[in-house]
């Protein structure tokens, strides 16, 4: 009994670490059709600039309690930098092409935030621990669970729910909605397709760094971490459905629950089991779990 | 006169919407069969449930005396059946002549081929060239042809493919006014020499008129007339609900000026 | 059954022959250079050509219309496959390793070929992104097999004959007539009528469908070709470098392969040879000079040339006429 609690505690974690890595993923396909290999890239930069943040403010003497604002900043500011350079300097030039294309373009992208990355912070590992530690551990049954690890569940939870409220009851959510639907009829209704574009992978962003800042604390910062994280955001994001939110979420849940039952029962198949599922699901459902129906061709 | 396709009930539902209702037809081997209907009338799908595109929810469908219903597009192709698109479906990249080509080669090597069909490619190609006038096009990308001419070699690459049922889905929709004439006439020359049954989709009455034997007439799934020309086009619910004139016609029951739209 | 193939001319290409003939003269001229070239010249050959070879089975299923993100799982099963060999079984012969490879590879092949067919776009490349890194997550937990260590292998005999101090220059030879055998294999196939359907597929697989041709036959046995490629490019590296590990079957490796294939363009068989040869070269020198500014380069230049040359750097070579 104890096992399987412990199992569906590290699932729940895990998950939630999970959604927030890959929900910024499937938000930007499912506007922009654009499957971005430079996801996990991102998410490091927002973990290196929680490190240089945290660690900053930390050095300053500031309150302790003050770094976890200095994780989330970190993030925005990343999201913010990155974002519209990316878009607008790269992106917005090679729109027309084909999804294919667009994947290797965003994959030139991860190469070169690898190299950008490593010349700004450096090949050491680096790591910013006191976030983590700052609030202790809690006890479910004999099981002992560190404070962050509800912080991080609670917060992905936040950012799931609030996702949901912008896009299904907020007048940004529904163009945003609009433009996943169909690119043309929505610029062809007067929504500015470019702007949304612009805010969506900003956001998208946003929420990799900020998958990143909140890893950072419980990580050594090193490169290599970015190709590690988007193959499992991938995972995620292909098992949900690519561009569906509650996609997101329940491939989250998925994998999350399958690599805790395998940590936990049959650790040598970790690594495997979350591709295992990954091609499991494409098997059964091609176009993933929550995936749209498609028109008549001819 | 041999039957070359028989439709038994044929019935297709999405959902709530029937797109095909109880459609009864036979097709005499050699004929030239038009099929009209306002757009959504079941026309393609008919066409596209008997290419194998669709599968029928009921009834059955038999191409000489062989039940075809369910099969595949390309088993029903290598079986004698072929089609040309609405919107022409070329291969965008290749040369006319390589579409032909690769046409000509899945023919030469279909089990309906005739032995030796595989040494005489390159003939069948330059006849299909000719037969289609695609010669000052040969080495033209097919992706940017002209639309004329992309519904040719469209045709061209459905007869390639030698069948003995050819269903052609408006061949001049998108053809200049001028062109609709010239093209058929060359399609039909073309199909004359290869003695071949042939089904078309047409929305120009003229051209039905001028090209079939026969019409069939669509109308929400179902089949509304059937027969000559001259016949159909002057029947009244053909008038009023493909055709589209309120003028009622003699001895129409209606009577009464209903105007659509 | 031998119809030569057409250039967009439409008359029987003199453009076979020229590749045939090249693909000749390179032969020979790599063989006769063998034994003149320095050592770290016909290592990165080696390794140039086999990867070359990796990549030619990309180009074949690009021309297909699908790009792989995992062809490193063959990669691996490959260099694995001869690695085993040695490893496991004493076997230090590089034909019968070549022949584990190519089988082990190809029968995977065979087997996830019935599923793949039926992928297209993203989902292929994704789909076999995940069953590369199945088998990374395997090899890693794999203790037997080394884990992220891998472990090393070398071959000593060809085909039986004991190799002695021709070690080097025998598996230089192998690795140039595999290279040729594979690009002049694949050429003759492109240039026949399955070949052809490649191109149509890519183009408008309804259509070929609708003509009659079983379009998942064609991709399942061009994904079973590009696997072999891919396995014997892997063990002949395996060989080369002595050493196979997990990481051959990281997504970032099949990444690799990726980009050699946009960068040389499916122009011609010769154009991933030269991809590959060129990328060997750069990163060989970038390692050592600025290791920390590689992947940047890389991936510059793919933006680059997606942007600029969308066919490669081959299409620098040909004039296309486009109507």
């Amino acid at each position: 009994m104890n096992q399987f609690l412990a199992i569906v505690i590290d699932g729940v974690i895990y998950s939630s670490w999970l959604f927030i890595i890959a929900v910024g993923l499937t938000l930007i396909y499912g506007v922009m059709k654009i499957l971005n290999v430079a996801h996990g890239s991102l998410y490091a930069l927002g973990a290196y600039a929680a490190t240089a943040f945290g660690g900053y403010w930390l050095a300053q003497g500031y309150p302790p309690m003050g770094s976890y604002g200095m994780l989330v900043l970190a993030a925005i500011f990343v999201g913010l930098v990155a974002g519209p350079l990316i878009e607008r300097g790269l992106l917005r030039l090679v729109y027309g092409k084909e999804e294919v294309v667009l994947v290797l373009v965003t994959y030139a992208v991860f190469l070169i935030l690898e190299d950008l990355t490593k010349l700004a912070f450096g090949v050491d590992p680096l790591s910013i621990p006191e976030p983590y530690g700052l609030l202790g551990s809690f006890e479910i049954g004999e099981l002992m669970y560190p404070t962050y690890s509800l912080v991080l569940v609670l917060l992905s939870g936040f950012v799931a729910i609030a996702l949901t409220l912008i896009l299904g009851h907020t007048r940004q959510g529904k163009l945003l909605q609009a433009v996943i639907h169909d690119r043309e009829m929505a610029a062809g209704v007067g929504i500015n397709v470019s702007r949304v574009y612009l805010i969506t992978f900003t956001v998208g962003v946003m929420l990799a760094a900020l998958g990143g800042a909140l890893t950072a604390p419980t990580i050594s910062v090193q490169p290599g971490i970015a190709a590690e994280v988007i193959v499992l955001a991938f995972a995620v994001v292909v098992i949900g459905g690519l561009g569906s939110l509650g996609g997101a979420a329940l491939g989250a849940v998925i994998v999350g629950m399958v690599r805790a039952w395998a940590v936990h029962k049959w650790p040598e198949v970790e690594l495997f089991s979350v591709y295992a599922v990954m091609a499991l699901v494409l098997i059964m459902r091609p176009k993933g779990l929550f995936a749209a129906p498609e028109a008549r061709k001819i | 006169m041999a039957v070359v396709l028989e439709a038994k009930d044929l019935n297709k539902a999405f959902g709530a919407v029937t797109a095909a209702n109880n459609i009864n037809v036979r097709i005499d081997q050699d004929s030239v069969v038009g099929l009209i209907g306002s757009n959504g009338a079941g026309k393609t799908t008919f066409i596209n449930m008997v290419t194998g595109y669709l599968k029928p929810t009921s009834g059955t469908i038999r191409y000489l005396d062989r039940d075809i219903t369910g099969m595949s597009p390309r088993q029903i192709t290598q079986l004698g059946i072929c089609r040309s698109f609405q919107i022409p479906q070329l291969f965008g990249n290749l040369s006319v002549y390589e579409n032909l080509q690769v046409g000509v080669g899945i023919a030469a090597r279909s089990r309906r081929a005739a032995a030796g069909a595989r040494g005489h490619e390159r003939e069948e190609i330059e006849t299909l060239i000719e037969r289609f006038n695609l010669g000052g096009y040969r080495t033209h990308s097919a992706g940017l042809l002209p639309e004329g001419t992309r519904k040719l070699l469209d045709i061209a690459m459905a007869v390639a493919g030698r069948p003995q049922l050819l269903l052609l889905d408006e061949p001049t929709s998108g053809v200049s006014a001028d062109e609709k004439f010239r093209l058929m006439d060359m399609v039909m020359t073309a199909l004359k020499v290869q003695g071949v049954t042939v089904l078309f989709v047409e929305h120009d009455m003229e051209i039905v008129s001028r090209y079939t034997h026969r019409i069939l007439a669509f109308y929400e799934g179902r089949i509304i007339a059937d027969g000559e020309p001259a016949q159909v086009l002057r029947e009244a619910e053909v008038r009023r609900y493909v055709i589209g004139e309120h003028t009622p016609a003699h001895g129409d029951a209606d009577g009464g000026a209903t105007s659509h739209g | 059954m031998n119809q030569p193939a057409h250039t967009l001319s439409g008359a029987p290409a003199r453009g076979a022959d020229r590749t045939t003939l090249v693909l000749i003269g390179a032969l020979v001229v790599l063989l006769v250079a063998g034994p003149l070239m320095p050592r770290w010249a016909m290592f990165m050959l080696n390794v140039s050509l086999s990867w070359g070879t990796v990549v030619l089975g990309m180009m074949l299923l690009m021309r297909t219309g699908l790009v792989s993100f995992g062809q490193g799982l063959y990669y691996c099963l490959g260099a694995y496959a001869a690695g085993t060999l040695h490893h496991f079984y004493g076997i230090s012969d590089i034909l019968l390793m070549l022949l584990a490879s190519v089988l082990l590879a190809g029968a995977v092949a065979f087997v996830l070929g019935f599923l793949l067919a039926k992928y297209r776009d993203i989902f292929f490349a994704m789909l076999s992104l995940a069953f590369s890194m199945i088998l990374f997550g395997l090899l890693v937990k794999t203790s037997a097999l080394g884990s992220t260590d891998g472990f090393g292998l070398s071959a000593k005999t060809f085909a039986g004959i004991a190799l002695g101090e021709w070690e080097r220059n025998a598996l230089y030879s192998t690795t140039v007539v595999v290279a040729f055998i594979a690009a002049f294999g694949v050429h003759r196939y492109l240039s026949s009528h399955q070949g052809r359907l490649a191109g149509a597929i890519r183009d408008n697989e309804l259509r070929v469908e609708y003509m009659g041709a079983s379009v998942r036959r064609v991709i399942h046995t061009n994904y079973v070709v590009s696997a072999a490629l891919a396995g014997v490019g892997g063990g002949l590296v395996g060989i080369t470098i002595g050493h196979v590990d997990p990481e051959m079957a990281f997504w970032t490796t099949s990444g690799e392969f990726v980009f050699i294939a946009i960068l040389a363009g499916t122009g011609s068989v010769l154009a991933p040879f030269l991809g590959a040869t060129i990328f060997e070269t750069v990163r060989s020198f970038a390692y050592e000079y600025s290791p920390n500014t590689w992947q940047l380069i890389l991936g510059v230049t793919m933006l680059l040339v997606i942007m600029f040359l969308p066919g490669g750097l081959w299409s620098v070579f040909t004039r296309r006429k486009a109507a």
